[in-house]
């Protein structure tokens, strides 16, 4: 009897020691869940609020506060910097220009890219061809190969076209502008579009399409009257996603631009890369809250097309 | 009846193709096409101006692996930091987002992590830049609390790059780790409990294995954008912190040298595909 009890007491004192170990570990786990999420939001946030805070700054200075000023906004907004007085740094006329620029870029890859994509989409998902595998594969390739190697191949290509162009008319000279930024930017957004477009596809059921054909619809009519409604909030979020990445993009841009047709990005990194004007601050915030909207629009569609299925 | 069926097929096919034909010729004449002329340029010699000239030469990929060992060396060692750093701090955040309790919630946990992500790549470089200066809040505050007397040098060094690319490519690890954990049945861990196993071991035993295929995409969505960086380095690290990418750029602009340009990209480009191809063994057993 007594003897039981000790060896059950050494047994239960043997595993209270693992039980206790087990607590600590569960109570450092929990603590790292909750230390860790803390810290990555800070890291994540901290130098967008910095930001922000300090594009309210009196002071040129990053780090110090001065007191409160909207004037950084006003330079922007009333173009008085550019007058040429001693302190223009910054010029808003040349900060809309490259907005515009960035825009029409932005806008005409989107379109293309929209269109092609959702037909690569389509014929991918709904299509049998020899070659689809290759072309699937073709595909993924602009969203994995590195934007520098993206960059420089189309540079390098175009070159030689022109080089090209010159020696068949020497009249006839082709520099890099609007027409190579643009083609640059649909090769890589087409891949966006056809993933997103794609992956809406393989969701809907072809059933519908099936139906309206034996109720005596044409390919075409199918497709206008029946898939591109489903599809649609799928197409606007692939050209959402495009749109943004267009918009956003540097690497490929910075060399296959040409003169006159320098982007938004191109014209912040310009400003980082010489002179860095107080207003880039404000720039930022502002630059922030644009694509703020964007995401937020891009989120609210995609939740609403998930909502109807 | 069979002979209009198979007309059908057919006629689908054939729509299926030119359906796809506009985006397969973009793809071949701008993103194929030039590929395929990097990779004949970097055999050639260097000519007038930094431009490509004959005679056919393996000289630029010596130089490669030569003069610029180094710094291929340094990329990857920064690339295999960043991804590693990000996995630390990205799978319990993705754990942590996962595991809230409504959906309302977990969106706004997401959005949170996506919204930094949106922004312009440069302007949150730049931000990283404003707060590592020698100016910056982080040297202003440990010289207003006695802590240093002289600025540290922050920016303009590899550590200040590895922030950077950490900062620009977390949420690319947390978003598929989240998908992973979200499919995740956590009764498999309260079977493991009943079977005896502690903590640690459900963990290495159970949710790290299954949630292995979010951990290993979230680690190419990371290593593969940091290895051909360009923007970071530039604004970040100076002459301490060079990648592969500043390399080529430098070749490009002015009269540098093409074809070594071309060679390192070649490079880099491999590099990638060797990425993939383990991703590929390795990650993808799932689908």
């Amino acid at each position: 009897m007594a003897g039981q009890t000790l060896a059950q007491h050494g047994k239960i004192r043997y595993n209270q020691g693992a039980i206790r170990r087990d607590m600590w570990v569960r109570k450092i786990g929990k603590f790292g869940l909750l230390f860790n999420p803390v810290v990555a939001y800070f890291f994540l946030w901290a130098p967008i609020l910095v930001l922000i805070i300090f594009s309210f700054n009196a002071g040129e200075s990053v780090s110090t506060w001065e007191g409160f000023t909207l004037k950084w906004y006003g330079n922007i907004l009333a173009n008085t910097l550019a007058a040429g007085t001693e302190a223009a740094r910054f010029s808003t006329e040349l900060m809309l220009s490259s907005v515009k620029n960035s825009l029409i870029v932005s806008i005409s890859a989107t379109t293309i890219s929209t269109i092609i994509g959702t037909m690569v989409a389509l014929s991918l998902e709904r299509g049998h061809f020899p070659g689809k595998k290759f072309l699937d594969a073709v595909l993924y390739l602009p969203v994995i190969i590195p934007e520098i190697t993206q960059g420089i191949s189309l540079a390098l290509f175009f070159k030689v076209i022109f080089d090209w162009f010159s020696l068949q008319s020497p009249d006839l000279r082709p520099t890099s502008g609007f027409g190579t930024i643009i083609i640059a930017h649909v090769a890589f957004s087409v891949s966006y579009v056809t993933i997103v477009v794609r992956a809406r596809l393989s969701d809907m059921n072809p059933r519908y399409e099936e139906a309206a054909r034996d109720l005596g619809a044409n390919e075409w009519r199918t497709f206008w009257r029946v898939t591109f409604p489903l599809i649609l909030p799928g197409v606007l979020a692939g050209a959402l996603l495009a749109f943004t990445i267009s918009l956003d993009d540097f690497v490929v841009t910075f060399f296959n631009s040409g003169v006159g047709t320098t982007t938004l990005p191109i014209f912040v990194y310009g400003l980082l890369k010489t002179r860095v004007p107080p207003e880039i601050n404000a720039i930022s915030t502002l630059m922030l809250i644009a694509s703020t909207i964007l995401v937020g629009s891009s989120l609210i569609l995609q939740g609403r097309g998930a909502d109807k299925q | 009846m069979a002979a209009v069926e198979r007309r059908k097929r057919r006629g689908e096919k054939q729509s299926g193709f030119l359906l796809a034909l506009p985006a397969l010729l973009w793809l071949t004449v701008f993103f194929l096409l030039p590929v395929f002329i990097v990779l004949i340029v970097s055999f050639m010699s260097r000519g007038r101006g930094g431009l490509a000239e004959m005679p056919f030469t393996l000289a630029n990929y010596e130089r490669v692996f030569d003069v610029f060992v180094i710094v291929i060396q340094n990329s990857l060692w920064i690339a295999l930091l960043t991804t590693i750093i990000c996995l630390v701090v990205g799978y319990p955040l993705a754990f942590f987002i996962s595991t809230r309790q409504s959906s309302r919630s977990r969106t706004f946990a997401l959005f949170m992590i996506m919204l930094p992500f949106w922004t312009n790549f440069l302007v949150r470089t730049y931000a990283i830049q404003s707060i590592l200066g020698r100016e910056g809040i982080l040297n202003t505050f440990f010289q207003s609390i006695g802590f240093i007397i002289e600025p540290l040098r922050l920016l303009n060094t590899p550590e200040a790059v590895l922030i950077g690319l950490v900062y620009g490519f977390l949420p690319f690890m947390v978003l598929p780790i989240y998908a992973s954990v979200e499919r995740f049945d956590f009764r498999f861990v309260e079977a493991a409990h009943d079977l005896g196993a502690n903590d640690i071991r459900a963990f290495l035993r159970v949710v790290f294995p299954l949630t292995l295929p979010g951990v290993i995409a979230g680690c190419i969505l990371v290593f593969i954008p940091a290895i051909g960086a360009f923007v970071t380095p530039d604004l970040l690290g100076g002459t301490k912190g060079i990648m592969i990418g500043n390399l080529i750029q430098q070749q490009f602009r002015g009269s540098g040298n093409q074809p070594l340009g071309s060679a390192l990209s070649i490079v880099l480009m491999a590099m990638v595909m060797l990425a993939l191809l383990i991703y590929i063994r390795f990650g993808d057993q799932e689908g």
